[in-house]
């Protein structure tokens, strides 16, 4: 491991990714944080947004690859970088047009103030729908 | 006449045993997915169990919420069948279990118990039966996903942290392997703090803090105990399911074999008769 880490995105239903990366950004609770080499151990609470990520050989300045998380935590230990969420889904992987609807359906459920709708979930999910928006964006 | 009746029985017991086959063969695919689902989600519980168990040591203050056990007054009890049956012993094994702890209920007193039925199958059997349920999820499909295990675990939670129930325990069938399954038992809530992590000489950076992360940590740990659960009890119901046909098939083989020598032994000997009876008629016209 001369030039970087291992990145790793792990979801209960399958792992996501596995790769030799140069660079990691994450959006942690209070905030987007950027991980290098030779980063402390750290853990990390996530919320729903983009991990973006540079691959090793890639430039130092080079674009970033992206993918959509729904929060979970981050791990870093030893070079060796750890994402764990609940869902994760790489940019390509992400269906746009679903993305929208639940985007949409999660506004309208936000702005009809009906009795019985669940607003934290509701934000939640316009969050996730947004998070997944972002990263498949070109 | 004989003959015609064991006829139409082998043909039956033919058919029967194309269905058993393609059910096992159904089983068999299916198993195959249920466990590697399994597998890919074991990565993922134990890295958050050995977050959790680092997190859990060499921590003072007040624990989490769902860390803290407290006196048990009212014990929930959950319980994982499926939703169809022919699989052998599966869904009995774990009804037996639940039954077992009513029983003992009854006997020895103890807290109350509340039934949570997981699966159509538990669920039928103690409603017949004049019991009550405190919650019940039916139909998660043949592939329960994540979403599905989360939104029974924050049922759960809330029932904790509601104090309606003061430990939820869960009865469900381990996978050992396709041939194997064995009912288990499992304290979901209060969470015991995972033990056997190695401990770790790095020393942690907890963002935002190493409350809030523990915070954020407990359920999503409960979460993922919910859907290992279900995803075992699947495969298990698979791997039985497969056994059980795969014995189904044997039998009926066995059987069509029976009746065929009986079949033949019939006509043999009707063969026999005629025969017998035709050398007579010959012989009286001589």
């Amino acid at each position: 491991m001369a030039e970087g880490m291992v990145l790793e995105v792990l979801t209960p239903e399958r792992s996501v990714l596995r790769e030799e990366v140069r660079s990691v950004v994450v959006p942690g609770a209070c905030g987007y944080l950027g991980v290098l080499r030779r980063h402390a151990p750290m853990v990390v609470k996530l919320r729903a947004g983009v991990v973006k990520y540079r691959p090793a050989g890639r430039e130092a300045g080079g674009p970033f690859e992206r993918l959509a998380v729904s929060g979970g935590f981050l791990e870093v230990s030893q070079d060796r970088v750890l994402v764990l969420a609940p869902a994760a889904e790489l940019a390509k992987d992400i269906d746009v047009m679903r993305a929208r609807a639940a985007r949409d359906r999660a506004r309208a459920r936000l702005r009809s103030r009906e009795a019985g709708i669940d607003t934290a979930r509701a934000q939640a999910a316009l969050e996730r729908a947004l998070a997944r928006l972002l990263a498949a964006r070109e | 006449m004989a003959m015609l009746d064991i006829r139409r029985r082998i043909r039956a017991v033919t058919s029967i045993q194309q269905v058993t086959r393609a059910m096992e063969l159904v089983a068999a695919t299916k198993l195959r997915r249920a466990q590697d689902r399994v597998f890919a989600a074991r990565p993922y519980a134990l890295k958050l169990r050995e977050v959790l168990s680092r997190l859990a040591q060499g921590r003072t203050g007040a624990p989490h919420p769902l860390l803290r056990p407290r006196p048990v007054q009212r014990r929930a009890v959950a319980f994982v069948t499926g939703d169809r049956g022919l699989c052998g012993s599966y869904n009995t094994n774990v009804i037996k279990r639940v039954q077992a702890e009513l029983d003992a209920l009854a006997a020895a007193g103890g807290p109350e118990l509340a039934l949570i039925p997981i699966g159509r199958r538990g669920r039928e059997h103690f409603r017949r039966r004049g019991h009550d349920f405190l919650e019940e999820f039916l139909g998660l499909g043949e592939e329960p996903g994540f979403h599905q295990a989360r939104g029974i675990a924050r049922v759960l939670i809330r029932l904790y942290q509601e104090g309606r129930v003061d430990e939820v325990r869960f009865v469900f069938t381990e996978f050992v392997s396709a041939l194997t399954q064995r009912p288990g038992e499992l304290v979901l809530l209060p969470v015991a703090p995972p033990e056997g992590g190695r401990p770790s000489f790095l020393d942690y950076i907890y963002e935002p803090s190493p409350e809030a992360v523990l915070e954020a940590l407990v359920p999503a740990y409960v979460e993922v105990q919910v859907f290992l659960i279900l995803l075992e009890s699947k495969a298990s119901e698979h791997g039985a399911r497969m056994t059980a046909m795969g014995n189904a098939t044997d039998n009926a083989e066995e059987m069509i074999q029976d009746l065929t020598l009986e079949y033949n032994r019939e006509r043999q000997a009707s063969i026999t008769k005629e025969i017998s009876e035709i050398v007579r008629g010959a012989e009286a016209l001589k």
